[in-house]
């Protein structure tokens, strides 16, 4: 195991942080936590990078207790925290060089591992790190959590203020990095995102709702969910959120996704209750559950 | 070691490519001692003063000619009326007024002892102190010089010889105090502010999960800001010497080497300030606040501690700048050597090895 969690728990002055957490990474994994913010996602990063200690319960990182061998850890592993922190007045390469020699080490050394990301900010070199854009920012945080080559990465929310596009590129170098055997711990409020993943963790309000693959997790969800859509998408909200029998719905994309509190549901006693509501062009049909939708019900 | 020096390095990008703090650093002692050594005065020249002269004859007449020669006094105005006296004062530009009674010169000659009155505008009560001694002065000599040929019986005559400062020039007396002021603000201020700025952008978060220890932290922190304050108190004497001639009669290694010991006691104050202040700002009130203000006013620097009441005299000892100014002082103008000041540099080094002790134990190895 890379990193393991037993019953962590952590408080701030009268906000429970951290609420009974254990769970396991196997080593080589990519694996997510996904949770909204203030779930609790940093304070776990920052437990077990060793920044803060936790009230009760224990974690180790590459079978290092993170209390007792907080040196050893702060040796091996990489940390990109969620707020951009390099120096912002210092050039790519002169961050790059510097974080290279305080994990004793060279750009030169690791280049293989960084290379795919480098190329893409290297054109930048000579440019300060505070003048680059969030995608560029990002890539050089994360070259600068790899150069000594970690056996574990965290990466705290990598992808939050990232346009698309890089947030693609972004994943890709990840799935890469995981080829060369490196433990990724990586957190993100997206759920797009978590699909990419190994196995994800939903965290919300300091506790674990569930752990799985996203193929997996995905069957937790119970219920069967309708796509709805009409002519009026927001007269569509208000007459469902006033049935009687709605047990979720909420806009997802161009649809409403849609979940009765009865087993046994009937679309057509629906779609009578809408026309009723002075709704027309009604589409109801049937659709599978997304990590997202898991997460909502799994929240509720 | 290459870790550090690595560490070092980045210390001086960061130093050399902020405009404000080199500026802080280079242009603000040249300012501040160019600003001491001129506008800040307590010798008088030119002041204006003005005449209210009863008797009009021979003997007034001499004095007012002698206080016109000296340079110290101009004579701007002739009164011939009592009430013109308060007006002149509520104008502003008359900082004296001089009356001479009747009949001054038969009086005089009669032996009846005429009396002369200053008037001194006490708005400004060191300012009126030295125009009254002066004046006085100055009839002091012509009395004397009228008297010459008579004997007189029964006379002390007080002789006074001003060493180390002859001149009197209060130049001598700010220089030291500037440069303390400005080796405590720069080294102390720049460190705390430098330590901060790294827990302020997050920056701290990564420097604690790398293999760095704090005392190589705290260390590669503080030697870009020995580097430059040794820089800067080299400036601030060469100006002394060549602008305004403070002699330094003792050892320059000497004055060296106690510059060098106070100017790691400010780091290490600095260092204690960071670790006690979260952000860049809480860091410059502290220093400003905490160091600036006891560095001026306690530190013997402008108000001499030995006429200041008893708990403020006691709370001086624990100034660093104390200490240092007596250092100082000792060296450049008494030319003393070590075995006169070694007590003042023993408690400076005690003062440094507990701020430094106290430091390593409070800097946090986690963010808590």
């Amino acid at each position: 195991m890379s990193i393991t969690l037993n019953h962590i728990s952590k408080s701030y002055k009268n906000v429970q942080a951290l609420n009974d957490i254990s769970f396991n990474v196997k080593a080589g994994e990519l694996f997510g936590l996904i949770g909204p913010d203030g779930a609790g996602k940093t304070t776990l990063f920052r437990i077990l990078t060793t920044l803060l200690t936790a009230d009760s319960g224990s974690a180790t990182v590459s079978n290092f207790d993170v209390v007792k061998d907080y040196k050893k850890i702060r040796n091996s592993v990489g940390y990109m925290p969620g707020k951009f922190s390099l120096y912002q007045d210092l050039t790519v390469e002169e961050n790059l060089n510097f974080f290279a020699t305080i994990f004793g080490t060279t750009i030169k050394e690791n280049y293989d591992l960084i290379k795919d990301i480098y190329v893409q900010i290297e054109p930048f070199k000579n440019r300060r790190a505070g003048k680059l854009s969030g995608g560029m920012k990002q890539k050089l945080a994360l070259c600068c959590a790899l150069i000594h080559k970690p056996e574990v990465l965290f990466l705290d929310e990598p992808t939050t203020g990232v346009d698309p596009v890089s947030r693609k590129e972004f994943w890709d170098m990840l799935k890469r990095l995981q080829q060369t055997g490196i433990t990724i711990l990586v957190s993100t409020p997206y759920m797009d995102e978590a699909a990419l993943c190994d196995r994800i963790a939903f965290i919300q309000n300091g506790s674990i709702l569930e752990i799985d693959s996203p193929q997996e997790i995905v069957k937790h969800f119970s219920k069967t969910l309708y796509n709805i859509r009409a002519h009026n998408m927001y007269q569509l909200m208000e007459s469902l959120s006033h049935y009687k029998h709605t047990f979720s719905a909420y806009p997802f994309g161009e649809y409403v996704h849609y979940s009765d509190n009865r087993m046994d549901m009937n679309p057509n006693e629906l779609h009578m209750y809408l026309v009723s509501k002075g709704l027309n062009e009604i589409i109801i049909e049937v659709t599978q559950p997304t990590i997202e939708d898991t997460f909502m019900a799994l929240a509720k | 070691m290459r870790l550090f020096l690595g560490f070092v390095k980045k210390e001086f990008y960061h130093i050399l490519r902020d405009r404000r703090s080199l500026f802080i650093l280079f242009g603000m002692p040249i300012i501040q001692i160019l600003l001491f050594g001129f506008a800040i005065t307590n010798e008088i020249n030119h002041v204006n003063i003005a005449i209210f002269d009863h008797s009009k004859d021979v003997t007034t007449h001499e004095i007012i000619n002698k206080i016109s020669a000296s340079s110290y006094f101009t004579i701007n105005q002739l009164i011939n009326n009592e009430k013109d006296i308060e007006s002149v004062f509520k104008k502003g530009k008359i900082k004296a007024v001089l009356i001479f009674e009747r009949d001054f010169n038969k009086k005089l000659i009669t032996n009846k002892s005429p009396t002369v009155q200053i008037i001194a505008d006490a708005t400004d009560p060191n300012t009126a102190n030295t125009i009254s001694n002066y004046i006085n002065a100055i009839i002091q000599t012509y009395v004397k010089e009228i008297n010459k040929d008579v004997p007189v019986v029964y006379q002390i005559n007080a002789q006074s010889h001003m060493v180390y400062n002859p001149e009197l020039k209060s130049v001598f007396m700010f220089v030291p105090g500037v440069m303390t002021v400005i080796l405590m603000l720069v080294s102390a201020m720049m460190t705390s502010i430098s330590i901060t700025r790294e827990k302020e952008l997050g920056t701290m978060e990564i420097l604690l999960v790398s293999p760095l220890k704090p005392i190589q932290v705290i260390a590669g922190k503080v030697i870009p800001y020995v580097f430059l304050s040794v820089i800067n108190a080299m400036v601030i004497i060469v100006l002394s010497i060549f602008i305004f001639k403070m002699p330094v009669q003792g050892s320059l290694i000497l004055l060296g080497f106690e510059s060098v010991l106070f100017i790691i006691t400010a780091l290490a104050l600095g260092i204690l300030i960071s670790t006690i202040s979260a952000t860049q700002q809480t860091a410059m009130m502290i220093s400003l606040m905490g160091l600036m203000l006891p560095v001026i006013i306690l530190s013997g620097f402008i108000f001499p501690v030995g006429s200041m009441p008893l708990p403020l005299q006691i709370i001086s000892n624990i100034i660093p700048a104390k200490w240092f100014i007596i250092i100082l002082k000792a060296i450049m103008l008494k030319g003393v050597g070590i075995m006169y000041i070694w007590k003042e540099t023993l408690i400076l080094l005690a003062m440094t090895l507990f701020f430094i002790i106290l430091s390593t134990k409070k800097y946090k190895i986690r963010l808590e």
